[in-house]
Order: C-alpha cells, then sequence, then structure tokens
C-alpha cells in the first residue's frame, strides 16, 4: 500500500522561517522584554542574564534561548478526568478544543448576548463533554453569579465537576493558580499522578509588546514547578501592539513565546510548554480585533510552522468568528479558520462555540461546529489507498448494470471513507420543507437540548465532588463569598 | 510667505501628519512673533478638523488618525510655554484624566483616546496602563479635572470602573468630576449599571461624549 500523504499548509519558505527566528533572537538579546515579576527576575539574574533591576528588563542570550528549546519536551500526553483516555500533543496531532474565555453566552432563546451564570457553565462543559469531534474543553465562560475574584478558580471547578475531557484553562490572578492546582491534585490523588498525567493547560499570555505581567509571568513559574503545561499565548495586533506586516508580528510573536519558553525552564528545566497564540490583524478602521480575518489566520498557520520547526508542541486560537449570531459569517469564518489549524497540524486549537472576538460563547454554535470539526479531521486524514489493486477487482466483472451500492467492498469502506454528520443539511427540499424549513441554528438549538437530556452529567465520584466543593468553597469564602451558588442537577 | 500661505502649510502638515514639519512651523511662528493664537485655531486645529472629516469620510484609518493627533500634540508643547509666558489664556476644551484600570496592561485603546482628546484641545494627563483606583482620583484632585476616563479591556479589570465611582461616593466626590468609562468589553448598559456620566465607543466618538460631559 502506498502511504496515505497528510495534507499539510506551510506558509513559510525554510528561508523566512530563519530570518524571523534570527531577528527575535537579536531583539531578545538587545532590547530584550520586560518582565514585571521579581521571581522571574531572580532565575534570569540566576542564570547569569543581564538584569536591568529598575526597568525590570531582561535581554536574553541565544545561548540561554538554545539551551531552554533543547530542554523542552517536543511534545507531551493530556490525559482525561479519569486518567485513562490518553491525548499526544506534538508531531502534527490534531485537537479541537472548545473557545475561552466568553465573557458572555447567546442566549438559546433569544439569540442575544447576555451574561453568563453557573448553569449556563454547567450546560456549556456537558455539551463539551459529549461532542465527538471536541477533545478538550476549555474554562470558556466567565460566571457572573460569584464574585468576579475567583471567577477564574469557579470556571475550573465547573468544569472539572461536569466534563471528562481535558481542560484549557489559566489564572486571573496570582492567588488563583493554588485552589486551581489543589482541585487537579484531588481529582489525580497526588501531585506527582498530576504531573505524570496531566489534566489541564494553562494559559499565560505576554503583553505586547514583549513584556511579560506579573501574574503571567508567575503562572508560568508555578505551573513549570508542578508539572502543568503552559501554554504560550503571544497576541500582538498588527500595526497596533506589534509590526503591521505579517512577517514584523512574526518576529514578535516568537521573541514573546521564546521569553515566556526560558522562563519556564528557568523555573524547571524539562518543563512542558506550549508555543501557542492569539495574534490578530488588527482593524485600523474599526480599531478592533478580528479573529476571523484571513490575516488572522495567516499569522496562526505561520507561528505554527515555526514552532513545529522548533520540535515544540502548538496551539492556536482558530476556528472563531467575529458575527454577533450564528449567521453565514459565524459559519464561514469558523469553517476556514478550523479548516486552515488542521492542514497546519495544530495540537490544540481553541475555538469551537465563539463569537464576536471571543467575547460570546454560543451553544448553539458549539454543536454546529463540533461538525466543521468532524470536517476536518476528515481531511487531514487524507487520501489513503484501502486494497491493492485500487479498483481494478471492482470492475472485473463489469457490465452495463453494473453498480456499486451492494457491493461488500462498498459495505466495507463507506464508513471509513465518508462522514455522516447530523445537523448539516443534506435534505432534499421538500424534506427540508416538510421538516418546517429549520436553519441550521434552528436544529442546532433542538440538538444542544437533546443532548443534554440525553447525556446525564459526568459528575466523578461523591468523594472528589466533596473534595472539589471544598477547595472551592473556601477560595470563595477567603474572598468574601460566604456560599457558591447551587448546583441543580437534572 | 504670506500668512495665509504659512497657515496652509500648518494645516498639511497635521493632515499629512508630518511631524517634523509641524513642529518646525510651530518653532518658526514663535521666533517670527506670529499670532500663536490664530496660527492655532486657523492652522493646527483645521488640519486636525480636516483629519476628522476624512476619518468620517473612510478616507483616513487609524494610522493616518493616530500620527497626525500627535503632530498635534508635539506642535503644541512647543507652543504652550510661549502662551504661558505671554499670558495668553490656551482655550482649554476640559481637564482629563485618563488611565487603564488596576490589573489591566492592554492600553493600546486608551493611548488611541488619550492622543484624540489632546489633539482635540484637552488637558490630558495619561496615568498609562495598571493604575491604582486612588490614584486617578488624587490626580483628578490635584489639577482639577473635569472628567475623568477608565478604559478596560478585560472583563474581569471592567469592574475596577465600578469600584472607582463606589470610592467617589465614599469620598463624597460624586459629582465633582464627571466620569467617562470605554474598553473593548464595556457598553452603554454598562456605564449606566455603575452610574458613569459617559460611555465612548471608540476614539472618534470620545471628543463629542467628553465635550457633552465637560459643558454639562
Amino acid at each position: 500500500m502506498i502511504k496515505t500523504r497528510r495534507p499539510k499548509l506551510e506558509l513559510l519558505s525554510n528561508e523566512l522561517i530563519q530570518k524571523i527566528i534570527d531577528e527575535a533572537y537579536i531583539i531578545l538579546e538587545n532590547q530584550g522584554v520586560f518582565i514585571e515579576n521579581e521571581e522571574a527576575l531572580d532565575l534570569f539574574r540566576e542564570a547569569g542574564m543581564n538584569v536591568d533591576t529598575s526597568s525590570q528588563r531582561v535581554r536574553i542570550t541565544a545561548k540561554l534561548i538554545e539551551n531552554s528549546l533543547s530542554s523542552t519536551p517536543p511534545s507531551l500526553k493530556m490525559y482525561d478526568r479519569d486518567g485513562e483516555i490518553e491525548y499526544l500533543l506534538g508531531g502534527d496531532e490534531v485537537h479541537f478544543a472548545t473557545g475561552s474565555v466568553a465573557v458572555t453566552i447567546l442566549d438559546s432563546e433569544t439569540q442575544q448576548e447576555r451574561k453568563a451564570v453557573t448553569d449556563d457553565l454547567i450546560r456549556f462543559a456537558r455539551l463539551a463533554d459529549c461532542l465527538e469531534f471536541l477533545h478538550f474543553q476549555s474554562t470558556g465562560i466567565l460566571s457572573t453569579d460569584v464574585s468576579e475574584i475567583v471567577s477564574d478558580s469557579y470556571r475550573l471547578y465547573i468544569g472539572l465537576l461536569f466534563s471528562k475531557k481535558p481542560i484549557v484553562t489559566g489564572t486571573f490572578r496570582v492567588e488563583g493558580f493554588e485552589p486551581m492546582h489543589r482541585m487537579l491534585v484531588a481529582i489525580r490523588g497526588s501531585e506527582k499522578n498530576l504531573a505524570e498525567k496531566p489534566l489541564a493547560i494553562f494559559d499565560a499570555c505576554p503583553s505586547p509588546p514583549l513584556k511579560w505581567s506579573n501574574l503571567t509571568a508567575q503562572s508560568l513559574i508555578d505551573s513549570a514547578r508542578v508539572g502543568i503545561p503552559s501554554e504560550l499565548i503571544s497576541m500582538g495586533m498588527t500595526g497596533a501592539t506589534a509590526p503591521i506586516t505579517i512577517a514584523g508580528t512574526l518576529v514578535q510573536h516568537v521573541a514573546e513565546n521564546l521569553s515566556g519558553l526560558v522562563i519556564c525552564q528557568l523555573a524547571k528545566k524539562g518543563a512542558p510548554v506550549i508555543f501557542g497564540g492569539c495574534p490578530v490583524s488588527f482593524d485600523m478602521r474599526k480599531g478592533t480585533t478580528p479573529i476571523g480575518a484571513i490575516e488572522t489566520m495567516m499569522i496562526d498557520s505561520a507561528y505554527t510552522q515555526i514552532g513545529k520547526h522548533f520540535n515544540l508542541p502548538t496551539h492556536s486560537y482558530m476556528g472563531m468568528s467575529d458575527a454577533k449570531i450564528n449567521d453565514a459569517q459565524g459559519g464561514f469564518e469558523t469553517g476556514i479558520g478550523a479548516i486552515l489549524a488542521a492542514l497546519s497540524g495544530l495540537n490544540v486549537i481553541s475555538g469551537a462555540g465563539i463569537l464576536d472576538f471571543i467575547r460570546c460563547q454560543s451553544l448553539e454554535k458549539l454543536v454546529i461546529d463540533n461538525e466543521i470539526c468532524g470536517m476536518a479531521y476528515r481531511l487531514i486524514d487524507g487520501i489513503a489507498q484501502r486494497d491493492d489493486p485500487i479498483a481494478l477487482d471492482l470492475f472485473k466483472d463489469f457490465a452495463a448494470d453494473t453498480q456499486f451500492l451492494s457491493m461488500p467492498h462498498t459495505r466495507k469502506w463507506y464508513r471509513e471513507e465518508h462522514t455522516f454528520p447530523k445537523l448539516i443539511d443534506r435534505d432534499p427540499y421538500d424534506i427540508w420543507v416538510s421538516k418546517g424549513r429549520k436553519s441550521i441554528t434552528a436544529r442546532a438549538k433542538e440538538e444542544v437540548e437533546n443532548l443534554l437530556q440525553k447525556n446525564p452529567p459526568p459528575l466523578p465520584d461523591k468523594e472528589i465532588q466533596k473534595a472539589l466543593r471544598e477547595i472551592m468553597l473556601s477560595d470563595a469564602q477567603r474572598n468574601g463569598m460566604p456560599s457558591l451558588p447551587e448546583i441543580s442537577l437534572p | 510667505m504670506s500668512n495665509e500661505e504659512f497657515l496652509s502649510m500648518v494645516k498639511k502638515a497635521i493632515i499629512e501628519g508630518n511631524k517634523d514639519d509641524a513642529k518646525q512651523l510651530a518653532q518658526r511662528a514663535i521666533s517670527e512673533e506670529m499670532d500663536l493664537n490664530e496660527v492655532i485655531e486657523q492652522g493646527y486645529i483645521l488640519g486636525i478638523k480636516e483629519v476628522g472629516r476624512l476619518w468620517e469620510e473612510g478616507e483616513y484609518f487609524l494610522p493616518e488618525l493616530i500620527t497626525s493627533a500627535e503632530c498635534m500634540k508635539a506642535a503644541m508643547e512647543i507652543m504652550k510655554p510661549e502662551l504661558e509666558k505671554a499670558h495668553i489664556d490656551m482655550r482649554s476644551a476640559g481637564k482629563i484624566v485618563i488611565g487603564t484600570v488596576e490589573g489591566d496592561i492592554h492600553d493600546i485603546g486608551k493611548n488611541l483616546v488619550s492622543s484624540i482628546l489632546s489633539a482635540n484641545g484637552f488637558d490630558v494627563v495619561d496615568l498609562g496602563a495598571d493604575v491604582k483606583l486612588d490614584q486617578f482620583i488624587e490626580k483628578a484632585d490635584e489639577v482639577n479635572a473635569d472628567l475623568i476616563c477608565l478604559s478596560a479591556l478585560l472583563t474581569t479589570t471592567m469592574t475596577g470602573q465600578r469600584k472607582l465611582i463606589e470610592r467617589l461616593k465614599e469620598k463624597g466626590l460624586y459629582g465633582r468630576f464627571k466620569v467617562m468609562v470605554g474598553g473593548a468589553p464595556v457598553n452603554q448598559k454598562w456605564a449606566d449599571d455603575i452610574g458613569a456620566d459617559g460611555y465612548s465607543e471608540n476614539a472618534l466618538t470620545a471628543v463629542g461624549a467628553a465635550k457633552k460631559l465637560v459643558e454639562k
């Protein structure tokens, strides 16, 4: 059999990759980065770097970058809540995740944005759990019925209770790390088990250009020390907080991510790091940050190629839309993004469900996007030679009445070769009319309810539930919230 | 060169966003002892108005807008000491203290608003990003500001806007300074909810909104 070719998108020539990396190294060595975190600055001092104490600026030598790159694992494995299902991050393995982190939810009834509450987070996590083509969940929505101080730990709490999938999350405050880490340990049983079988990825965003805030630098350090993979989310806006050219933004992106990677490796050699990002093509007319712009996707795909050049696991925010409702723009921006992301061989793709510049999560969109992700997985499976010869045997008895429907060969392969979406409309016109002329959004709305009814919440054991609740409650109480919202189970 | 020619050069420097020219012309106006008020009103301000018009028409985008605003600011800084020496009271459109609230290090939007406001004749004190709430209040008190402008990009920090208003109320200063809010997650409803006096969606509408609030 001829080996199946895995379709792949590579936007940059090797020559351009090298030039971008060279310039990123020069910037890190000459201009350096600002790091507003004393512990991180100490790590750089210990490593013999030139640290300007008053401006909190660090110059990083090429040698330290090289050393850090060589101690970063080229791949890592994530595990579900039960510690059974394994997901490899590395090479061209593709895992779609729900998008994060929205501040509103698109109300199912009104199709308007509104604030989310605990029940929305629960429905979101449960849906993420049962949607086949989403491998990871994320702490994708903020709940407004808890104090905003604990909004980071609370969203993790709900996610861990209501979905078994590995989770992409992150801290909003330095103190958030401890309770969040404790929850993860409570599930795994020990710190050692958690380090061996990571359940969560922590995102950390530098502030463009070339700065790590106290919070994000601390998240990198804390995560590295306990073996939680850090996702480096450089997020330059072309022409605003990063150079206007795509190649120029890539230079900055690489410099920012490399500086974050060095912080992780200085905190703990061998710490798992994911080369990620959320850069955008800044709209010079509206002053907005379109995630659905083709240029945004080009930057994403290109830095992914560079991450692979470094032999690192990769991540991006792709497969999302700036549309405000589930309209054609919502679908095509998401579709283009998801396909390009899969073709780029991205290991973690955060996007499903997202509208309105990552402000809004829509449960209807989540189930629609699940089908887009299914198409993307099919695409990258490529075209295989299933038999040898490919088709000659099927034509052996070729006659005027030859058809393929009843051939054993058809039955053998049709489920492998073709996918069968549930929501995408493939009905003949009259049948579509007889079913009530429903748009995909209307069908998605029904599917949301259907899935939630069919799939009971995948709660962990009672003892783990109790442990999680205690950690969450004490975090809430420390922050002036005497009790947690009631959780109503169906 | 006639006065008119000079003024049209000033206008051109602002419209084209040529900072060197904008500064040199300001120097020249001083050394040739021209009527600075006229140079500002009939040159620089007409220039920035034209930039606003080009923006409205969709001809100019943010890079042009921000460059012209910065040219304007640079020229005004050169002329300011002279105006003070001559006791010419620059007609300030109002005093504004602006910054991005505590915990938020994103200040691209705020910088834009700050530049555009100062180009449009406001005295702007820009406190930068990640500004402690009390710092806004202290500064506003110190310079006797008309308006405090608060930006937030993160939903987690936009609550700082509410806290500032609460803090003003606690200190009995609510009403003394008008408060205008903005930033990606902020909308009119939020502004109303927290009791802010004004809200602006973008840098251009901020000028009109600020003017309205100061006049009130």
